[in-house]
């Protein structure tokens, strides 16, 4: 009896002595957990806040008022105001004259042409679509706002100092007077950049949107989509629930859970065999873009769908097929819509997935200088982060800007696109 | 009915008693059937039976699971199969409407007649034949759906309603027989599995009735359920039997003995005894059944 107590006097011991080491090792473990969740956030807020702080300031975009007169003499001499005239006349040539008009003291050749370079030369088709709006503008004298040139958005924007030298800055210092006139007059404002989300790709910073990125991104996406959901569904339902398990499908378990693994350069380059060159499908279209992240994200929704499959319990399909329903009934009217939440927060990443994909639409020539935008699946047209891809490399200053606005509105679709993936699990979850 | 039924067995009493009669037997010298004999002994066939098996070997991969079973399902009647874990009983019972078929490498073989037709041969479809052997699971398992829907799923997929008027009173019905109306007559389009255990138990029993089954198989009904849910179960069993054929394999002999005509006794997958449920357990023929029944071992 005296032994046995003794026992458990050294057995509560031994529990004792080693409880502070248990504890210091739980303890170690979780600061490791929270210092790496530390870390991730940090990274995410230093990204985000890198990309706010540049691209904030393109929503944005200086505006010049100028005093047009829309001179019927010039723009439509027969008065017919039809389109074919309206829509050729000469637009850039109200504008200088306008410039010149506002800085009569300007007349050597060499000023002129400074002056004109204050004003993008998309001034022109901003008149023009205002006059194709409303022909009844011409013989009348108005005021318009314009948008101003890269460099004067620069300018006001602050990224383009004025202390620096004038041999190393973009804007002579003559120039740079003229805009204190203007902006004493209270003619040179920052506006709401509409254009960047209503207009495709400009070799002009000042005139490029993403509007068409966004178009392609969204086609590119649909074929995607439409393809890629029900044949992925299809197969994870056959293979799970249809098909023997054998070595064959052991084979293509292997393959598909590989193919989820592969560089997406070479569906890029399947892509361009099989679509392009092949079934000669157009080339930079979002149909052979669709096709080609099909490929991409079929191996993703697969893997999820078959994981969601799996997750139903077996006891839902022996109730069904205990009273009789067959196979199909059993998967279809059961299994399916127990499974289906997973399979589609599956679906949903691989589509986020295909969003941010750039290097397959490389090799099927969806990383071309698009500037129409696209308003089918057949025609060329650019996805956004091929825009980001783009604006990125071009050598303007004002571009810098605009890809970090572009990568904002990529990083707000992807958190849309997981946020709905979250909404439609909780709405479908069902217990059991 | 058998006196069994009326009066439940004492089991510390009958262990006892079992103590007793194997003295008083060894000392007269009718011992039982000894521990090494594996044939079955009692009455495994019947006269016009509601399923007959003949034969039945089960194998999972290379284990052989159940072993020439012959065995009689007579006609309404519940029928206890009891035995020690994987003794094949719930295979046994499984094998009734090919319930096997979903598990990859299990072989059947032997013969199952169900009204002229052998349900063991392949070509078979086993469609009709589920409608008409129900079955009723250890867990309770609804749909995730609403009351209605887990009954009425199966009479629309075998096209047994014309329009939702007969749906509806079989769905009634269905209900009224599991013993379960009067709970839930005012919620039927809530969930199933919102239920307690006892009553998702009753639940997945209307729903196998609602298709009209012959036979329904109860693969340990109530092991999930508290005492009270189970005493209604049985009771409900004693009533369906009018009805229905019941196969009830259960890990309980107070139920078997409750609530069955006749019990089979199965051991390392032989069927080791067989007979009415009285003579099983007040008289054992066979040593490893008296064994059992007495507590020495399982």
């Amino acid at each position: 009896m005296n032994k046995q107590s003794n026992d458990k006097h050294a057995v509560a011991e031994r529990i004792n002595a080693g409880l502070a080491r248990r504890h210091a090792v739980e303890r170690l473990f979780r600061c490791t957990g929270l210092l790496a969740l530390l870390l991730g956030l940090t990274f995410l807020c230093a990204l985000f806040f890198s990309i706010i702080s540049k691209g904030y300031t393109a929503f944005q975009q200086t505006y010049i008022q100028l005093e047009i007169d829309f001179d019927e003499q010039k723009l439509d001499p027969a008065g017919e105001r039809i389109y074919e005239v309206l829509s050729t006349a000469d637009y850039g040539g109200l504008v200088k004259q306008s410039l010149r008009t506002a800085f009569p003291a300007v007349t050597s050749r060499q000023e002129q042409r400074l002056l004109y370079d204050l004003v993008s030369f998309g001034a022109a088709y901003h008149l023009r679509d205002r006059i194709l709006a409303d022909p009844a503008l011409i013989g009348q004298i108005s005021r318009v706002w314009v948008p101003a040139s890269d460099d004067v958005d620069m300018l006001i924007k602050g990224y383009i100092k004025r202390d620096v030298p004038e041999a190393e800055r973009r804007l002579r210092d003559v120039q740079l007077a003229w805009l204190d006139t203007l902006e004493t007059e209270a003619r040179l404002s920052l506006q709401f950049n509409t254009a960047f989300f209503t207009s495709g790709d400009s070799r002009e910073p000042e005139l490029a949107g993403i509007w068409g990125a966004l178009m392609g991104s969204i086609l590119t996406l649909a074929v995607t989509l439409a393809l890629s959901f029900p044949i992925g569904v299809a197969t994870a339902v056959y293979l799970e629930e249809f098909a023997p398990r054998n070595r064959w499908s052991d084979l293509i378990e292997v393959n598909i859970n590989n193919l989820a693994a592969v560089p997406s350069i070479v569906f890029g380059l399947l892509g361009l065999a099989v679509f392009i060159n092949f079934m000669s499908f157009p080339r930079s279209a979002p149909l052979v873009g669709g096709l080609v992240l099909t490929l991409m994200t079929l191996p993703t929704i697969i893997i999820a769908s078959r994981a969601a499959l799996r997750a139903v319990p077996p006891s839902i399909r022996e109730a069904a097929l205990g009273v009789g329903a067959s196979k199909m009934q059993t998967v279809f009217f059961h299994v399916l819509p127990l499974a289906l939440p997973g399979m589609l927060t599956g679906t949903i990443i691989g589509m986020a997935q295909a969003l941010g994909e750039t290097a397959p639409l490389l090799m099927i020539g969806m990383v071309a200088f698009i500037v129409d935008i696209p308003s089918s699946i057949f025609e060329p047209a650019t996805v956004l982060p091929v825009q980001i891809f783009l604006w990125a490399d071009s050598p303007e200053r004002a571009f810098i800007e605009r890809t970090s606005a572009a990568i904002m509105v990529l990083l707000g679709f992807l958190i849309a696109m997981n946020a709905l993936a979250v909404i439609l699990r909780k709405k479908l979850e069902r217990r059991w | 009915m058998s006196t069994v039924l009326e009066k439940p067995l004492n089991f510390s009493s009958e262990r006892r008693r079992g103590e007793r009669r194997k003295h008083a037997r060894a000392a007269a010298s009718s011992a039982t059937v000894p521990r090494e004999d594996r044939q079955t002994v009692g009455a495994a066939v019947v006269e016009n039976p509601r399923i007959r098996c003949t034969d039945i070997n089960v194998h999972y991969g290379s284990k052989h699971a159940v072993k020439n079973v012959t065995l009689d399902i007579g006609q309404h009647e519940v029928m206890a199969m009891i035995g020690p874990s994987g003794c094949g009983k719930s295979t046994f019972l499984r094998c009734l409407n090919r319930m096997n078929d979903t598990i990859d490498n299990c072989r059947i073989t032997g013969d199952i007649w169900l009204d002229g037709l052998n349900v063991n041969d392949r070509a078979i479809d086993v469609v009709p034949l589920r409608a008409k052997v129900g079955m009723v699971f250890q867990k309770p398992n609804p749909f995730p759906k609403s009351i209605y829907e887990n009954i009425a799923f199966g009479p629309r997929i075998h096209g047994l309603a014309r329009n939702k008027t007969d749906l509806d009173e079989i769905v009634v019905n269905s209900l009224q027989n599991a013993g379960l109306w009067q709970e839930v007559k005012d919620q039927l389009d809530q969930l199933g599995t919102s239920l307690s255990g006892g009553q998702q138990q009753r639940l997945c029993i209307a729903r196998a009735i609602a298709v009209n089954p012959e036979v329904i198989l109860m693969d340990e009904p109530c092991s999930a359920l508290d005492p009270i849910a189970t005493a209604v179960i049985e009771n409900l069993m004693s009533e369906l039997c009018a009805e229905y054929s019941i196969v009830i394999v259960t890990h309980s002999m107070q139920q078997a003995a409750r609530v069955s005509h006749r019990t089979a006794y199965f051991h390392l997958g032989d069927l080791i005894e067989v007979g009415t449920t009285e003579s099983v357990f007040m008289n054992p023929l066979h040593q490893l059944t008296e064994d059992y029944i007495t507590g020495r071992f399982g």
